[in-house]
């Protein structure tokens, strides 16, 4: 059984060619319908990778988001960028359909990139192609090159994180370094999101998607589903003191039943979207920070925890980022101020 | 005897994915591709899964797989539900002969 | 040859086929769909580099950071797609042309 030595190798190829050609195709395929699809499932097949790598925890978090909200955030600004094109995809036989759907010159689709500024001089156009594959080029092999050099078996921090992991808390690394170690990445991070979504709200005030009557079979669905993955996400945030999971996993599969729900139908009571809504999106923020100045009143540092209820102070701020992450995501998805 | 039966389950699974693949790409329209697709791919994640299931290292581990299977069967049904009415009420003929 | 070392390099190849739809692509969809295809790509680098290391417990630094990083990129892409369509609204436009699309 020699050759079957080479099998990992061997998916690895498979894997890291497959997501090339998608991302590929995603990016150069003349219908931007089509280029969505494309890429939700590079997401998928990415999060095949990660597992590849050994790193389960951002496997976790990549299925939900980058395949499943950032796919259905997608799929809804294309559905609202060309309804003319989605009507025009229409056409009475599939096999037409299939046929139109390379060339459809719908109201926004992405024709003729090639005919773009056409009056510039031929000599000028092609120095500046010339110029851009060149600098890519370079770029390809100088990134290339710097990987391939730092080549050489490296522990990087493992060794410090587990000498300090008994004093986080925690049992598991990646979340001792997000929740602990480089808590304040992580502040910051829920921080960003929450001003992303203010953002999206500012922009807009209506909701992205129509007031359409959901599929009946996908209502049964969601009712299925969505208790389903609420307890996945108090599983994951429990779980991730000693294995994989954790308060960003967690987060990501309650945004993606938030998301799921929305398309079924459902509504926030009317009387839950004010304040109760909003206490919610900056509780992750206000929780985290508020532990993290607190712990200064004890003569500890900024976010630095004493060992001896770090663990609890680690739980209560999970759990609040939790919410918080997941009340987010789904709000980012349905897009106008409520 | 065990991980040999292991193996020959995850292959014929392998074999449905790699049938239910070549129907999505070469069947005629978009009813018969959901059919390869679904009916190939439940049957090829079933064998998968069995073929897991004897090698699983506990009970525990035995019942989450079945549940990643069940779980699968809801959502490509439903899936598949969602796009065929949406090729329906579009228009979409179904393909004959 | 190593396995993490092929997946570290298509995660460069990911970041320029990327950022060379970021350039010539002119439809903003196009061009966030760059933008997410870039950073999954150096999310790929960046967690390669994390899987070298020899006793195979992968280093959790970079895989924290990829982690956030996830989750940040979504709330971005989000924004993006609502400047997208704010923009479409305000002047009908969802294309970044070399004219202006005057």
């Amino acid at each position: 059984m020699a050759w079957l030595t080479g099998l990992p190798l061997a998916v690895d190829l498979v894997l890291g060619a497959t997501l090339l050609w998608l991302a590929w195709r995603a990016l150069s395929s003349p219908d931007l319908f089509q280029a969505v699809a494309l890429f939700i499932a590079f997401g998928v097949i990415l999060g095949l990778v990660w597992a590849r790598l050994d790193a389960i925890d951002i496997a976790l978090a990549e299925i939900p988001l980058g395949a499943g909200v950032t796919g259905a955030l997608l799929l809804a600004a294309l559905s609202q960028l060309q309804p003319a094109e989605v009507d025009a995809r229409a056409a009475p036989s599939a096999t037409e359909a299939n046929e139109h759907q390379a060339g459809q010159p719908g109201q926004t689709a992405e024709t003729a990139d090639a005919d773009e500024a056409q009056h510039k001089p031929a000599v000028f156009r092609a120095l500046l192609a010339a110029v851009m594959g060149l600098l890519l080029f370079a770029a390809l092999f100088s990134l290339g090159l710097v990987t391939w050099q730092l080549w050489e078996p490296s522990s990087g921090l493992t060794q410090q994180v587990n000498t300090h992991l008994p004093e986080s808390g925690v049992e598991h690394p990646v979340t001792a370094v997000l929740l602990n170690f480089r808590g304040y990445d992580t502040l910051l991070e829920i921080a960003v999101l929450l001003l992303a979504l203010i953002g999206v709200w500012s922009l807009a005030t209506a909701s992205n998607l129509g007031d359409t009557t959901p599929e009946p079979v996908l209502a049964a669905l969601s009712r299925l589903l969505a208790p389903l993955m609420i307890l996945v996400a108090a599983y994951l945030v429990w779980v991730g003191a000693h294995a994989p999971g954790g308060a960003f996993q967690a987060g990501s599969v309650l945004g993606a039943a938030g998301v799921l729900l929305r398309l079924s139908g459902w509504r926030l009571p009317a009387g839950a979207a004010g304040w109760p809504l909003r206490l919610v999106l900056a509780l992750g923020v206000a929780v985290f920070a508020f532990i993290g100045l607190a712990v200064i009143g004890l003569g500890e540092p900024l976010l630095g925890y004493p060992t001896a209820w770090a663990k609890h102070a680690i739980l209560v701020i999970e759990l609040a980022a939790t919410l918080s992450i997941g009340a987010i995501l789904a709000s980012l998805f349905i897009g106008g101020r409520p | 005897m065990l991980a040999s039966l292991s193996v020959v389950l995850l292959l014929a699974g392998a074999a449905f994915f790699l049938g239910g693949s070549v129907g999505m790409l070469r069947f005629p329209d978009v009813y018969t591709r959901l059919h390869a697709l679904t009916k190939a791919d439940n049957l090829g994640l079933g064998l998968v899964v069995l073929g897991l299931m004897l090698q699983a290292e506990s009970l525990a581990a035995v019942g989450k797989l079945f549940v990643i299977w069940l779980l699968l069967l809801a959502a490509s049904a439903t899936a598949s539900q969602l796009v065929a009415s949406w090729a329906q009420e579009n228009g979409f003929a179904p393909w004959r002969g | 040859m190593s396995s993490v070392l092929v997946l570290a390099l298509t995660g460069a190849g990911l970041t320029l086929l990327g950022l060379h739809a970021l350039i010539v692509k002119a439809h903003l969809l196009r061009k966030i769909l760059a933008l997410n295809v870039i950073s999954s790509g150096i999310f790929l680098l960046l967690a390669g580099l994390a899987a070298r290391t020899p006793g195979g417990e992968p280093d959790p630094v970079p895989q924290a950071m990829v982690l956030t990083g996830i989750v940040v990129a979504v709330a971005a892409t989000a924004l993006a797609l609502a400047l997208l369509l704010a923009l479409r609204s305000a002047t009908g436009r969802t294309r970044l042309d070399d004219d202006n699309g005057q």
